[in-house]
């Protein structure tokens, strides 16, 4: 008597009608963007890497003297002058610095860059296909791993001759099974997906799953990773050069600017002592971005 | 002519051991299950978590392959298809998964999601496929605005629904829904079965539906069929099957469905012991361990799924013995 105005019971769909969240709020970006610059050695980190990157392409307009130009005024003490003092040669130290930035983050990333790319895809072959495929490039992963890294890539300059080049090489291939097993672990978990099933039912092919379904869900370790290995990479030119198997004088590689600075020691400290921080800040900024990037994709340490 | 006719499928998963990851050992999942869908019908499949149902339907996919048996869908023998003609016949074949969190990949957009079916089968230009999607979309209660967003913007059942959406996508024949709904909460629970159900009427479809919810089965069900162990026991149509269960362990599992009734007499037939492991499955009847009824060649022969009458199949010796 009273109902006369009985609505209908709203079986169908009402939930779908009701937007769930507004767009703003779950933007991946913003998220990430808020998560990163509340991470202090992510910050860090990237400022620290940033800074290095800013004196490699500013290295002409920053540094007065010529690098590879020797001058009288040989192991003068740092001074208003000369910042970092001059070498054995009368080099500016700190305009060296400045142009080995380039050499350090040039190689690092072309070698890194390189790793990626042919670690990545021996991991996905592996992993994505098992069977014989894959016992033969994890295997071919554990004898490379079985070397110290270092010793490895000595072999490899060894076999290839001594050169900025051959070291590059050297170095994106002893960092290829770190990326490679990281790459197969990861397709390992994705490919067994319900979404990748679900891209088989639907009857796609396997080149498109791998591209389209499995490497995008791949990424995020293999670029923390990177970052991470990028540190040991600008180790890695560093060490060679100090064996005079990485890049040659009057290259103003770090590495190879501490192997020159040994006989100064104590006549001249500063011929050592700058080369060698600036590899230890460059090494330390990317190891904080790495570590700090690691957290923020951790999905354990999202509140 | 049915649309699909399974015929005594057999699915088993090797067990490796051993230093040397040797094979010590199978699981049967799926043994000895025949079936077959006539075109609009819809099969339940139900059955407890490990009865082989949801490998059942995976192998008819060939999501697995499969160890013995033979499908024929739409007269294709699915499981001797090149990898190529396999893929062309998919088309007409789809799945509903049950994770609606784990079935839509985390980086697409719903855009892309159902529209890639469209691609993958070179079905229509960039246009048309547009068209489809925002369609498609509105097929199952959503909006086109929901097309430019990721699957973690939206809820369980809307999720389900896109997943639904791209079962539909290439207009399929048939519609393998494995626990669509389990992952869903009771009250979009029915939103996504009558979804379902008026899609079926809509695009003419035929469903296999797998669910251990006997009360869903019955809701969307043509003919119900049961599985213990990877075999299926009983396969009746649905109400013969609800009032007139033949099998004992049929009989328990209804005895098992709560009744909203507080005055409601009921005798609750309760199983003694657990289910048999399927690595090693008991010899005769899977069932006699536990079944109130076992007679001596319970134990020794296995019973045969044969029609006991008006299309009521069921795999027993106390009935196999009367007709």
């Amino acid at each position: 008597m009273q109902t006369d105005n009985v609505q209908p019971p709203v079986t169908n769909l009402p939930e779908a009608g009701a937007v769930s969240h507004s767009t703003q709020q779950d933007n991946p970006a913003r998220d990430f963007a808020r998560a990163f610059f509340r991470h202090r050695s992510a910050v860090i980190g990237s400022v620290l890497v940033l800074i290095f990157i800013i004196l490699a392409i500013l290295a002409p307009v920053i540094t007065p003297y010529d690098y590879t130009e020797p001058s009288a005024d040989a192991l003068a003490a740092p001074s208003a002058e000369h910042w970092f003092g001059t070498d054995d040669l009368g080099r500016d130290i700190f305009t060296r610095i400045v142009y080995g930035s380039r050499i350090s983050l040039w190689v690092g990333f072309i070698s890194i860059a390189g790793s990626i790319v042919v670690g990545s895809l021996l991991g996905l072959l592996a992993g994505y296909y098992g069977k014989w495929q894959d016992t033969l490039i994890s295997r071919l992963f554990d004898i490379m791993l079985a070397f110290p890294s270092i010793l490895l890539a000595i072999a490899i300059v060894a076999m290839l001759g001594p050169g900025l080049n051959n070291a590059l090489i050297a170095i994106a291939i002893i960092n290829i099974p770190t990326f490679g097993r990281l790459m197969r672990s990861r397709v390992l978990s994705v490919k067994v997906e319900d979404f990748v099933l679900a891209a088989r039912a639907i009857g796609m092919k396997n080149s498109r799953i791998l591209w389209h379904h499995i490497l995008p869900n791949c990424w995020t370790p293999i670029m923390v990773q990177g970052t991470l290995s990028f540190a040991t990479a600008v180790i890695e030119v560093a060490a060679l050069g100090f064996l005079g198997l990485g890049a040659q004088p009057p290259d103003p590689e770090w590495g190879t600017m501490l192997s020159d600075a040994r006989d100064y020691l104590q006549l001249a400290p500063w011929t050592m002592v700058f080369p060698g921080v600036a590899i230890m800040i460059t090494v330390l900024g990317f190891n904080l971005l790495g570590d700090g990037l690691r957290d923020i994709f951790d999905p354990r340490m999202k509140q | 002519m049915a649309l699909i006719d399974v015929r005594n499928l057999k699915k088993t998963f090797p067990i490796h051991g051993g230093v040397l990851g040797r094979k010590v050992g199978e699981v049967v999942a799926v043994d000895d299950v025949s079936f077959s869908v006539e075109p609009g019908e819809t099969l339940g499949l139900v059955g407890e978590s490990g009865c082989g149902k949801s490998t059942t339907g995976r192998t008819i996919m060939r999501l697995y392959e499969p160890t013995a048996g033979e499908v024929e869908f739409a007269g294709k023998k699915l499981f001797q298809l090149k990898a190529e003609e396999l893929r062309q016949v998919r088309r007409d074949l789809q799945m509903v998964f049950q994770d609606p969190f784990a079935s839509l990949n985390p980086r697409q957009k719903i855009s892309t999601i159902l529209e890639e079916p469209l691609i993958v089968h070179g079905l229509g230009d960039a246009q048309e496929r547009k068209e489809q999607v925002r369609e498609l979309l509105h097929v199952v209660g959503m909006n086109e605005s929901h097309a430019s967003r990721y699957p973690h913007q939206f809820s369980g059942g809307q999720r389900q629904r896109i997943g639904i959406a791209r079962a539909l996508s290439t207009r399929p024949k048939l519609i393998i829904a494995d626990e669509p709904v389990s992952a869903l909460d009771v009250s979009i629970q029915s939103q996504v079965l009558n979804l379902m159900m008026d899609l079926q009427e809509q695009f003419e479809l035929t469903y296999i539906f797998i669910a251990h919810d006997l009360s869903v089965v019955k809701h969307i069900s043509d003919r119900v069929g049961v599985m213990y162990l990877g075999r299926l026991v009983e396969l009746a149509p649905r109400d013969e099957l609800y009032k007139k269960p033949l099998h004992p362990y049929t009989e328990a599992l209804l005895s098992a469905v709560p009744v909203p009734d507080p005055d409601a007499k009921k005798e609750r037939i309760i199983l003694s012991g657990d289910v048999p492991s399927p690595d090693n499955p008991p010899q005769g009847c899977a069932f006699h361990p536990r079944c109130p009824h076992v007679m001596d060649v319970c134990r020794e022969t296995r019973p045969i799924f044969d029609d006991a009458g008006g299309g009521h199949f069921v795999a027993c010796h106390l009935h196999n013995a009367k007709a």
